[in-house]
């Protein structure tokens, strides 16, 4: 099923503007300019239930309603940073489905007061931030964007912005640090950016994915979107699934799909017939779920993952069969995080180099047992400490691993030394 | 005397009126981009030249270099390959794809080739993980995608560029 947002693979040229117009396109933002007042836009995505697809999964409407009316002006920002290793979604969206992206960002714009919208890009998308200016040209000659929109006082104009390479823009506060031509260091919060955003003007900062699914909840109503997923957490989204597995690519299921239908069903499953050992459902962010029977009959869902120890995130999801060995993953991902820490808190600028130095001399098989604790004991000093997500991502894997999958670490390692262990278990 | 300004004055003009006329700051990362066309990479003489547009010092200007991945300071080959071998890249292969596109080319992962052309990098992930191994192709006017890729594949993309510059 492509209900929503991969609806170009259903049909054609969907990616041209005249094609999209045809399949009802824009005449929701026609509508809701027109005769809506902003607040009745907030109102159907808050019915809707949408929660935002960039990971978090807090309620869209929600955080729309939360824009300070008494400080103007208010801007978007679309994230469309996408980082996480493992998610390759929003850029099938914005690649293939541009204009029902586009519509999003505007009937948001429209929401919440906004007569400017900043779509931030990684800068990798290079092409496709140009492919979107040509969009966007497009729309203002169509008079669909620009001054006086369909004869009211509404003015709208749509700008992209391309960052240069730093996974940590995808944080919020970081990607409007970012917009406003400063490092991409995120900032202390409260105050939020419905608050306090761009330029510390009141922002939304949404997920391309969340507002691609905005034009259809204005279009066909919360009812209709609420009869996908589940009830707490309604639609459908785009599992961008990866790793050891047959059919790698992006899948766009109701909320609450297992990850068996997920991986064996329309991943295909394990290549080589090997087995199934362990499941990162957030992408490189993820703990490590056993990828017992239980794990794989677990709806994906923002309510259900948490029961078997990890959280749904973006919803990327690599699978790791019985070939990889934890040591090695764990200093994988440990190498990205350590790349990737902005450097602004200790705890995780620190923390980082100091478990991808455990985790190289673990992997290369120089370490023993008291090292599989330090480096543990790094992990769990690093929680809750930093600024922004990116320091507890870090341990994730780590500490997930460790606990859950413990033999691969006693294999690599030598015993300790039984006096320092002694000391240790004191 | 300004030479980005000289030379890219409309262009200039445009980026900025994308952003609040008090926020010129906003523009310092098209600019940079701007000012990377000309060598690849971005010199202390653009620093000052960038700085003096937005009226922020060199400092600022340069710390944007120091902190992004896609500016550099120093040269390199005309042509950055950029091979993603994070965790997702690296379950389809892409270590053993880096390993042996750099014994092909004679380079270790951010070395350049011998003729000045080819620069090997081993980078961060790049949203493509159902298509590893896979690679970006960073010049000095664009980046662009190369994804399901074999060692062969991407030799014959460095041949084409070999004959395009006569090396």
């Amino acid at each position: 099923m492509n209900d929503i947002l991969l609806r170009h693979r259903e049909i054609a040229n969907l990616d041209q503007l005249p094609f999209y117009r045809q399949q009802k396109g824009f005449e929701a933002f026609q509508r809701a300019v027109t005769s809506m007042q902003p607040d009745e836009v907030t109102e159907i995505v808050k019915a809707s239930g949408l929660r935002g697809r960039g990971g978090a999964g807090f309620p869209t409407g929600m955080k729309w309603s939360f824009i300070d009316k008494k400080n103007w002006p208010h801007y978007v920002t679309a994230n469309a940073d996408e980082s996480e290793p493992g998610t390759f979604k929003d850029r099938e969206i914005m690649e293939s489905n541009p204009f029902q992206f586009l519509e999003g960002v505007m009937l948001c714009a429209y929401a919440i007061g906004a007569n400017a919208a900043y779509i931030y890009l990684r800068g990798e998308f290079w092409q496709l931030a140009a492919e979107l200016d040509n969009h966007i040209e497009y729309l203002e000659r169509e008079n669909l964007l620009g001054e006086k929109l369909f004869g009211t006082e509404y003015d709208l104009r749509l700008y992209t912005h391309l960052g240069a390479g730093a996974y940590i823009c995808g944080e919020e506060t970081a990607l409007l640090e970012s917009l406003e031509g400063k490092l991409g260091q995120p900032r202390l919060r409260p105050p939020f950016p419905p608050s306090f955003g761009l330029y510390g003007k009141p922002t939304v900062v949404n997920n391309v994915e969340t507002l691609t699914n905005v034009p259809l909840i204005v279009e066909r109503g919360a009812e209709w979107f609420r009869t996908f997923g589940t009830e707490k957490s309604p639609g459908t989204k785009v599992f961008s699934l990866c790793g050891n597995v047959e059919k790698p690519g992006n899948y766009e299921l109701p909320l609450g799909t297992t990850f068996r239908e997920l991986i064996y069903t329309h991943g295909g499953g394990i290549p080589g017939g090997r087995k199934i050992k362990a499941i990162m459902p957030a992408g490189a962010s993820s703990s490590l779920i056993v990828a017992d029977d239980k794990a794989l009959d677990t709806p994906m869902d923002y309510e259900s993952v948490p029961s078997v120890g990890a959280m749904l995130g973006s919803a990327s999801v690599i699978v790791i069969d019985e070939s990889v060995s934890m040591d090695w993953l764990v200093n994988k991902t440990m190498h990205f995080f350590q790349h990737e820490s902005c450097g602004k808190c200790t705890p995780c600028r620190e923390g980082t180099y100091w478990m991808r130095h455990l985790t190289e001399r673990i992997h290369r098989g120089g370490a023993n047992w008291n090292d599989v604790i330090l480096l543990n004991e790094v992990a769990t000093s690093i929680k809750g400490k930093c600024l922004c997500a990116l320091g507890d991502f870090s341990t994730e894997a780590v500490t997930s691993s460790i606990e859950r999958f413990r033999s691969d670490f006693e294999a690599k390692t030598q015993p300790a030394p039984l006096d320092l262990a002694a000391k240790v278990n004191a | 005397m300004n030479a980005l300004r000289e030379r890219y004055g409309e262009e200039i003009v445009q980026v900025l009126a994308k952003y609040p006329a008090d926020q010129k700051r906003s523009a310092v990362m098209p600019l940079l981009y701007i000012a990377q066309r000309e060598h690849g990479y971005v010199t202390r003489e653009q620093l000052d030249q960038i700085g003096e547009i937005l009226g922020i010092s060199s400092t600022d200007v340069a710390s944007i270099v120091g902190f992004y991945t896609l500016y550099h300071d120093e040269p390199a080959g005309k042509y950055r390959i950029q091979v993603c071998n994070d965790l997702p890249c690296a379950l389809r292969g892409a270590d053993e794809f880096l390993e042996s596109l750099c014994q092909r080319l004679q380079v270790k992962p951010g070395e350049t080739t011998a003729d000045g052309l080819v620069t090997v990098e081993a980078v961060m992930c790049l949203a493509a993980c159902h298509r590893a191994p896979m690679f970006q192709v960073q010049s000095r006017t664009e980046i662009s995608y190369h994804e399901d890729q074999t060692v062969d594949s991407a030799m014959l993309l460095v041949q084409g560029w070999r004959q395009e510059n006569g090396k």
